[in-house]
């Protein structure tokens, strides 16, 4: 069941924020973010596109690393660090891309907030300069239509 | 689009006064004073979210017309919302899969915690 929209925002000149509301309480929700089995389920994988890799070790230091496969044999490979974990409350985490199409790494906080078996769930990503969050809300702009929504799944995927 | 306009939208946007204010351009153009009407606020405060508005390219305003009408620059506020739609639904797409996911999850939960007490 759906509980409401996704709100997507721009807080400061570095971020960009996402609040969704799930059905569920937030230790179900915290795993679904942080269990490979069940992560393949849902993140990403849609239009041909499954995990071909999905690792995470989940303790403060440890990495996570991502690759999707999409239907023309094509890869797209992401990864990051845990730099907090907090059950069910708190994940913090870096992201970077393989094929780097943005400098440096990015910081993620997703923060779950459960209220009557609701969760309400916000990630923030943090990027290292207003230049590169800029490059990020621009790449799908200046590309050829098809090649623009391709860029954009791989641009969305690794806000994740 | 230049990314220092997009940022500019952003910030613009983030207003609710400045977002109903362009919601009544939407349906027209509007002079100062009719613009202030529905507002709580002084025309030189409504001027000030004006500049806003207009630095970002979200408005502007007829030279000739004595009284200078504001009106809407559609393309840039499109440009903004369309960035944000298609990455709003990307993400939808996903928490859409997560929301099926988890119903499966929680009857699982609840099978468990049944057998559970069952066994006892």
């Amino acid at each position: 069941m759906s509980t409401g929209k996704l709100q997507v925002t721009t807080p400061s000149e570095r971020e960009i924020a996402m609040t969704r509301v799930f059905d569920a309480p937030r230790s179900l929700v915290f795993d679904a973010w942080t269990k490979p089995e069940l992560l393949k389920r849902w993140l990403g994988v849609r239009g041909g596109w499954t995990f071909a890799v999905c690792e995470v070790d989940l303790k403060v230091g440890g990495a996570y690393r991502f690759v999707w496969r999409g239907p023309d044999g094509k890869e797209m490979g992401m990864g990051g660090v845990y730099r907090e974990i907090v059950r069910p409350e708190r994940l913090v985490a870096t992201e970077k891309f393989d094929d780097p199409w943005y400098e440096g790494e990015a910081l993620d906080t997703t923060v779950f907030v459960e209220q009557g078996g609701k969760t309400t769930v916000t990630t923030t990503v943090l990027y290292a300069s207003r230049e590169v969050r800029d490059a990020v809300l621009k790449t799908p702009m200046e590309r050829g239509v098809a090649e623009s929504y391709d860029k954009l799944d791989e641009v969305l995927a690794s806000i994740a | 689009m230049a990314p220092d306009r997009l940022d500019a939208t952003f910030a613009a946007l983030a207003d609710p006064t400045r977002r109903a204010i362009l919601a009544r351009l939407a349906s027209g153009q509007a002079s100062v004073t009719e613009l202030a009407e529905p507002f709580a606020m002084s025309q030189p405060a409504v001027s000030k979210h004006l500049k806003v508005l207009e630095r970002a390219g979200l408005i502007s305003r007829s030279r000739d017309a004595q009284r200078r009408p504001r009106r809407l620059e559609a393309v840039p506020l499109a440009e903004a919302t369309a960035w944000l739609e298609r990455y709003r639904r990307f993400w939808e797409g996903n928490y859409q899969r997560l929301d099926a996911l988890l119903d499966e999850l929680k009857v699982k939960r609840k099978k468990r915690g049944r057998s559970k007490r069952k066994g006892r």
